[in-house]
């Protein structure tokens, strides 16, 4: 089971910019380890992070192994209007996750 | 004893659903850093094209103390103004010795507002990390910080 | 193997040294020994990878389990009311043992005696989910574990296993963390040892883990054979701990180095 922590704020004044942090569990499992048998541990990383408001993206990151377990982000990003963050999580293995987060903007 | 901050105007949000089963890490052993100054600087010829690379601008916020490199606080903000005709397009970090010299880009545009973002990432020893900002004129700048990544006590061998 | 080394020389420093418990006054949570980037990680429950568990552990606390058809929130309730405070006095005893027990097994128990369903394996998403979940109805609220007088015997053989040299580096817990808390392993600050916030998310781990497993690591880390999860003799350590601090502020899901 999959969870992500977003914080964003409910609302803002028009004009404003405002910090987006966000959490998703993962295990990011870099590749590059091995277990004590000397088996590789295979990849398993969340690749790519994208948050798109009102269906337009404003932020995406690219995430190599070095990006620590329970990928964490902040950024900013300035309210014009009110609306609709989305936020996507697509890793290794088929890893898909969604969220979103509305804000009144006066 | 530490009160959530902004807890009344923030809104939290989760979200449950399928996804990969997160089991207990396995034991492991660490290969060999495999990155190296020259695949460092290779890294960043693929970003940059091979243009020049200015110093400044670019702030790199590192602890100058490691308490753990598993989990590395990291903030990189650009001093320059986001508006649509001169911006920040992206922000690239790279490391020196970690096993591959990427460690993320992110992608900006004028309506971000600021050019900061933080993440956390992994250091497996005490190294250079590099952060390089494109301007929207095809510009690039940057900050290197040297961290040192101190070893924990008590590491588990067998979960 | 470099850390042995550390702890080996650290100490032969000051072996000669006994024992000796440390005062009220000068007790002092893991969270004081930390950088400031990682308090900040801990107070921002935004920031805090602990929270992914809590969250979990609510949705957890909310679903029907086992043949009973039960949720832990058919019985609770509302765990914001119902279990604040609860984790601060646990290992609590329980009559139907006869033994203390800690939260994760109160979780099991109560699985398995009124949910109906398989007990969850210690250090699984799921039993770490939920304790988090109630251990973070206790955050601010001050530690009083070992108030019962049933306890008492329990208590004082968790004080011997504190005291007690154990493994290839013959070292008890009381010779780091009472004798020597205020100096440092390599580069990692030795802790009192108060196990205020847990689970926690270490970054040691990438992850959130039990007080149990804490222990078993340092128990490791001198060369001794640990306790299987879930051993009494784990458990009484943690009740010892807890009572030990007694007065102190919960903070779970703490996070540490």
């Amino acid at each position: 089971m999959a969870s992500a922590l977003i914080n964003v704020p409910a609302r803002a004044k028009r004009g404003d910019i405002i910090e987006i942090k966000t959490l998703m569990s993962h295990i990011m499992e870099s590749g590059y380890r091995h277990k004590a048998s000397g088996e590789a541990v295979p990849r398993d990383i969340i690749t790519s992070f994208t948050c798109r408001f009102n269906g337009a993206e404003i932020f995406r990151a690219d995430l190599f192994p070095a990006i620590a377990a329970n990928p964490f982000f902040s950024f900013f990003t300035t309210v014009t209007e009110s609306g609709k963050f989305e936020f996507e999580w697509i890793g290794d293995k088929g890893f898909s996750e969604t969220a979103s987060a509305s804000i009144s903007v006066e | 004893m530490h009160p959530p901050s902004n807890s009344t105007r923030r809104q939290f949000l989760g979200l449950a659903g399928a996804a990969a089963v997160l089991g207990t890490a396995p034991v492991v052993t660490l290969r060999p850093a495999e990155a190296t100054p020259e695949r460092l600087a290779s890294a960043i010829r693929n970003v940059t094209g091979g243009a020049a690379v200015k110093t400044g601008k670019v702030k790199l916020e590192v602890p100058p103390l490691v308490e753990n490199g598993n989990t590395v606080p990291l903030t990189v903000s650009v001093a320059h103004p986001m508006a649509p005709e001169d911006h920040v397009s992206s922000i690239h970090v790279f490391n020196e010795k970690n096993p591959q010299p990427n460690v993320a880009n992110f992608h900006l545009g004028p309506h971000a507002g600021r050019a900061q973002v933080s993440t956390r990432i992994r250091l497996t020893d005490s190294q250079k990390v590099v952060a390089i900002a494109k301007l929207s004129d095809g510009s690039f700048w940057s900050a290197s910080v040297d961290v040192v990544v101190t070893l924990a006590a008590c590491t588990e061998e067998v979960i | 193997m470099r850390f042995l080394g550390a702890i080996a020389a650290t100490l032969l420093v000051v072996g000669a040294v006994g024992a000796a418990e440390i005062p009220q006054a000068d007790r002092r949570s893991g969270y004081s020994f930390m950088k400031p980037d990682t308090k900040t990680m801990q107070d921002d429950d935004t920031a805090n990878p602990g929270m992914l568990w809590v969250l979990n552990g609510e949705t957890l606390w909310n679903r029907k389990a086992g043949a009973a058809d039960k949720a832990c929130a058919d019985c609770h309730g509302n765990a914001r009311a119902s279990m604040k405070g609860v984790a601060a006095r646990y290992p609590a005893f329980d009559k139907a043992t006869g033994r203390p027990i800690d939260l994760e097994q109160r979780i099991n128990s109560c699985r398995t005696n009124h949910q109906q369903a398989t007990p969850l394996a210690f250090e699984s998403r799921e039993l770490l989910s939920l304790t988090a979940f109630v251990a973070r109805q206790s955050q601010g609220v001050p530690i009083e574990t070992g108030a019962d007088p049933q306890l008492a015997p329990f208590v004082a053989k968790g004080r011997e296993l504190y005291m007690q040299r154990q493994g290839q580096l013959n070292l008890g817990c009381t010779n780091c963390h009472d004798d020597n808390w205020d100096k440092r392993l390599a580069g990692a600050a030795i802790t009192q040892g108060h196990p205020t916030g847990y689970p926690l998310y270490r970054l040691e781990w990438q992850s959130l883990g039990s007080l149990q497993r804490r222990l078993r690591a340092c128990i490791t880390g001198i060369r001794a054979q640990a306790y299987d999860y879930g051993a009494p003799e784990l458990v009484e350590l943690e009740l010892y701990l807890m009572s030990r601090a007694r007065g102190m502020a919960m903070e779970a899901p703490a996070v540490r180095p």
